[in-house]
């Protein structure tokens, strides 16, 4: 038979089943080959927080999904173009996301009466054609793992584990993946455990050679790689750029790095990250606590070094007192926020970006700090450099915002060369900074940088600075204590000015308006990013006007921020929250911008934000209501961009 | 889940590291131009005029001392020493001393609490430290009383005690700091008197010199909220029968004509008896011996503190052992991993072994 192979500019794939059943594992694998193949990628895990939920049940599934492309893309894709769905429960869980047409690869092994039951199927979907609008693929993966690796003499339980690798291998063979790659990746995995190492790859080239030789599929995909800047890449996830970045800005800033932290999803892999990284003068506490995590930091940067803590919502709450205090010492301190849904412990590993008016404002009095958000996985790195940076230079504590959806997401990175990243300067003072009445050099420790407001930093250690700080009001450039009204006044406008004066510092907000005459402004900030672009993208093909700029400055924000504002005539802002950024914006300039909050624990669509945005534009236009079809024609793109034919196998027609 | 060897890193004595001073320092060196301003009869003055007295003694430079404190009146102590110091916030100071102490071996770093800000509001950063046993010197100054917040209750006052918030009697049962310490198996524990400079500063020394926490109860007197609180250990009339002197090597026997000694009495338990009592005499004592390595004995010790108010208790180094600290471990690892491993190609690790070129 000769299969056919038909070339699709984008797929999105997303891998379903238990828990227990290695999806992540496995998505990550085909994350591997895809990123090595060359595509640009995006993806997005989503598991549930119980480490092993009960099997079966609709709550233990785990998925993962990965949208890669011949072009620059975006986003993990709104909905698959194939699922495959290792039990009913996956189905099940999945299957409203993926529209009509599409291709489901199931493994009916566990399609028994009793399994389909405890989820609320009274018959077999397979069977009473519910699913006749799908190209189904009904194989008995777990059975053919069994047969493919029955020569180890493993339990049925055991054999059967590595029916992820058989999944990914025939998933591997459909979209011409490299396999070189996974198959050294097991080979190391497993190296102590050489029977599970070997009935694993054997599951894995037995997936991929049913592929071949089955008549299951008469076509194979192909999906070329991506045209990127030249340049040298690799594919990251959020965390661990964010841990690079970490470990990069000390190093720019030539201070050993410590990091104080306790461990909460989804944070905890930048501290896994950074323990493994002590050849690099990195220190990591796991602290007793999150009030102790961001203490220790605090106490290292006291002594000179980089303190770091990374920690979520519930310990951000936890760290405020002291991020407080690092605000009255003015000492370097980097606080990584990698959000979740709230609040309280809320929905721990899913994202959200409910958090940004906490870090702006949770601490009691007048505390501001300087506020960053990433905007993508890749960004993460860069802007714990510029965290660095700026803690380093004005001698404050600066919030990282990340979220669930960027630290456990990955996208192609190209590799920055490490020589050419700014230095930063911690200008440590190591000679008195002033005279006494008699004329005898002391040091002022909160005398001041005219330009930045920096106060003066001197380091136990350096003879004849010796000094004392604390959290109580100090007195202008002693920093004794002082309960002064005027000087406290005056210490209260400095640490704000200081702040303030960051501003200086950072590049003016760019604004994507590509002819100009865009009357409407799409405003984010953090993981929106993508979603965000993917929705003006669509509108803008439908021919929408519509302008596009993100944040990633929120405390101060772009020194043209408020003449970016008034330029347009509607300023839509969409946000994982209920609209944190959009009060800051109105309060701030007085603009009253357009909020578009949800706050389901998932990333924005990017359809839905198209409709959104493409009925903002016409409204903006003057457009009835009831005569719009912007929107709802931005919106069908995504699907008409779908890769399936009529008989449910994916192609590439439609939106080209 | 494995485990590995992690080595003991020889290390003797809690200054190790530290630069010595070039010349000798006298006391006035460490006096800060700040006006200290404690109730006048707080027994905080007697503490700090010790320790600025001791602190010389160290022979290291001025400064490579490092003051960590908390919240309450205690806590002003950094201001008052011309070293580097921090006031931090309430309870945090072990945290923070934690941070500070594993990034610069070459600091004494030393902690100044309270009975409320460490064994309350940061109860758990204290265990915590002590476990580790992070080279830190832990001063807490015991009054049994909030004094900053005005005289409220605090986790050491005795049951019954009436105060602004307990007006019928605090219900709470007490902390024995003390046997908390000697529960979280720290490796350094003693106990001393504001009055008394002289054990004051022995103490102090011992704590100095030992490498890993060591954890110094002060008993120190209130005069404004609780007044007279360890009267019995100051009254000449009663001092001797209120210490239990703990001297390493020493037999314990105290009180007026040393009538008095302590003996084992049971299971891991020890008692107070009238010498003239014991078939043995003295020779029934026990002799003091802060090295042993179970904690079981030094808490026994500190049982015969008194429960309520205070008429007798332990005074010296309860235990005083041997163990890896924290910070030098965790140094340690980043030698080895330097060692094995290069200091870090930074290029190389964000290269990683997964990529593609585009040319």
């Amino acid at each position: 038979m000769t299969i056919e192979v038909k070339q699709l500019d984008r797929v999105v794939i997303r891998f379903a089943g238990d828990s227990g059943d290695g999806m992540q594992l496995t998505g990550d694998r085909f994350t591997a080959e895809t990123a090595s193949f060359g595509n640009d990628l995006s993806t997005l895990p989503n598991f549930p927080a119980e480490i092993r939920a009960p099997a079966g049940t609709l709550p233990g599934v785990s998925s993962f999904q990965l949208h890669f492309a011949d072009h620059d893309i975006l986003t993990p894709g709104d909905a698959p173009d194939v699922l495959i769905a290792m039990n009913p429960a996956a189905l099940k869980a999945n299957l409203k996301d993926v529209p009509r047409g599409r291709t489901l690869i199931i493994d009916t092994a566990d399609f028994t009466a009793r399994n389909l039951k405890r989820i609320g199927y009274d018959e077999n979907p397979l069977e009473t054609g519910e699913l006749e609008a799908y190209h189904v693929v009904p194989l008995n993966l777990t059975g053919m793992t069994v047969e493919s690796v029955k020569e180890f003499g493993l339990s049925r339980k055991d054999a059967s584990r590595a029916k992820n690798m058989y999944a990914l291998g025939l998933v591997s063979w459909l979209f011409q993946r490299p396999v070189e790659s996974t198959i050294t990746f097991l080979q190391t995995k497993f190296a102590s455990k050489p029977d599970i190492r070997d009935a694993n790859i054997a599951a894995f080239r037995a997936g991929y050679n049913f592929g071949e030789t089955a008549e299951e599929f008469s076509v194979r995909y192909e999906v070329k790689p991506a045209s990127m800047a030249t340049g040298t890449y690799r594919n990251i996830s959020g965390n661990l750029a964010l841990a690079y970045g970490l470990v990069a800005g000390a190093q720019r800033a030539g201070l050993p790095l410590v990091l104080g932290a306790y461990p909460i999803t989804p944070a905890s892999d930048v501290l896994h990250e950074l323990s493994k990284l002590k050849r690099f003068n990195v220190t990591t506490i796991q602290a007793e606590d999150e009030i102790a995590g961001v203490g220790a930091a605090l106490g290292a940067s006291f002594g000179g070094a980089l303190g770091v803590t990374t920690s979520s919502g519930p310990g951000i709450s936890l760290k405020s007192e002291t991020i407080g205090l690092g605000v009255m010492l003015e000492l370097p301190l980097v606080v990584c926020d990698i959000q979740r849904a709230g609040p309280s412990t809320g929905m721990p590993t899913k994202t959200e970006q409910a958090d940004l008016l906490q870090v702006m404002f949770g601490r009691n009095g007048e505390a501001p700090l300087p506020v960053l958000a990433a905007q993508s996985p890749a960004d993460c790195f860069a802007i714990a450099i510029e965290a660095a940076r700026i803690a380093v230079t004005y001698r404050t504590p600066v919030i990282v915002l990340s979220d669930g959806y960027l630290a456990n997401g990955s996208e192609p990175w190209q590799i920055p060369v490490i020589e050419d990243l700014p230095t930063i300067d911690p200008n440590f003072t190591v000679e008195p900074n002033a005279t006494d009445d008699k004329g005898a050099p002391k040091y002022l420790p909160y005398l001041r940088d005219p330009e930045t407001l920096a106060r003066a930093w001197a380091i136990p250690g350096a003879a004849g600075l010796d000094h004392r700080i604390g959290g109580l009001e100090k007195e202008d450039k002693t920093g004794n204590i002082s309960y002064d009204p005027a000087n406290h006044d005056l210490m209260i406008r400095t640490r704000q000015a200081k702040v303030d004066a960051v501003a200086r510092s950072i590049p003016p907000l760019e604004v994507d308006d590509p002819d100009g005459t865009a009357k409407v402004l799409v405003l984010g900030w953090g993981s929106t990013y993508g979603p965000i672009g993917a929705g003006v993208r669509r509108v803008r093909k439908v021919g929408g006007k519509v302008a596009q700029a993100h944040l990633r400055h929120l405390n101060p924000f772009p020194s043209n921020l408020g003449d970016v504002l008034k330029s347009y005539d509607k300023v839509l802002v969409p946000e994982m929250n209920l609209g944190q950024l959009a009060m800051l914006l109105r309060s701030k300039y007085l603009v009253d911008v357009v909020s578009y909050a949800q706050v389901r624990g998932m990333p924005l669509g990017a359809a839905e934000l198209a409709e959104v945005i493409g009925n903002l534009v016409e409204e903006t236009a003057g457009i009835d209501d009831d005569a719009r079809q912007l929107g709802s024609a931005a919106a069908a793109l995504a699907h008409g961009e779908a890769l399936a034919d009529q008989n449910g196998h994916l192609n590439t027609e439609g939106a080209r | 889940m494995s485990t590995v060897e992690l080595g003991m890193p020889s290390l003797p004595g809690g200054l190790k590291g530290v630069p010595a001073a070039t010349e000798p320092q006298n006391r006035k060196e460490y006096v800060s131009d700040q006006e200290v301003r404690w109730c006048p009869g707080c027994g905080d003055y007697a503490v700090l005029a010790a320790f600025q007295g001791f602190l010389p003694e160290l022979g290291i430079k001025r400064e490579n001392v490092a003051m960590i404190s908390g919240i309450g009146c205690s806590s002003r102590f950094p201001y008052y020493l011309s070293t580097y110091g921090m006031h931090s916030i309430h309870g945090r100071a072990p945290a923070i001393a934690t941070g500070l102490a594993v990034s610069r071996p070459d600091l004494s770093v030393w902690v100044v609490t309270g009975d409320g800000d460490a064994l309350s509001i940061g109860g758990n950063h204290l265990i915590h430290t002590l476990r580790r046993n992070v080279n830190l010197k832990i001063l807490l100054f015991n009054n049994r009383i909030y004094g900053l917040t005005k005289g409220q209750y605090s986790p050491t006052s005795e049951p019954g005690k009436v105060t602004k918030s307990t007006p019928m009697g605090s219900v709470d049962n007490p902390f024995n700091p003390v046997s908390l310490a000697l529960g979280a198996e720290a490796t350094f524990v003693a106990r001393t008197v504001d009055s008394d400079r002289k054990h004051l500063t022995s103490v102090l020394r011992a704590a100095a010199e030992h490498r890993g926490t060591s954890f110094v109860e002060i008993y120190q007197n209130c005069p404004i909220f609780n007044d007279n609180a360890f009267e019995a250990f100051k009254d000449p009339e009663t001092r001797d029968d209120a210490i239990i002197p703990l001297v390493h090597g020493e037999p314990i026997r105290f009180g007026t004509d040393g009538r008095l000694g302590v003996v084992r009495d049971g299971f891991a338990s020890l008692a107070v008896r009238e010498v003239a009592d014991l078939p043995g005499g003295e020779a029934d004592l026990v002799v003091h011996d802060a090295h042993t390595e179970d904690p079981a004995y030094a808490f026994a010790l500190s049982r015969l503190t008194d429960g309520g108010v205070l008429h007798r208790a332990p005074i010296g180094v309860f235990r005083s052992v041997e163990r890896p600290a924290y910070d030098d471990l965790v140094r340690q690892q980043i030698t080895t991993a330097q060692e094995a491993q290069g200091t870090g190609d930074l290029q190389a690790l964000v290269t990683g072994s997964d990529t593609w070129t585009v040319d």
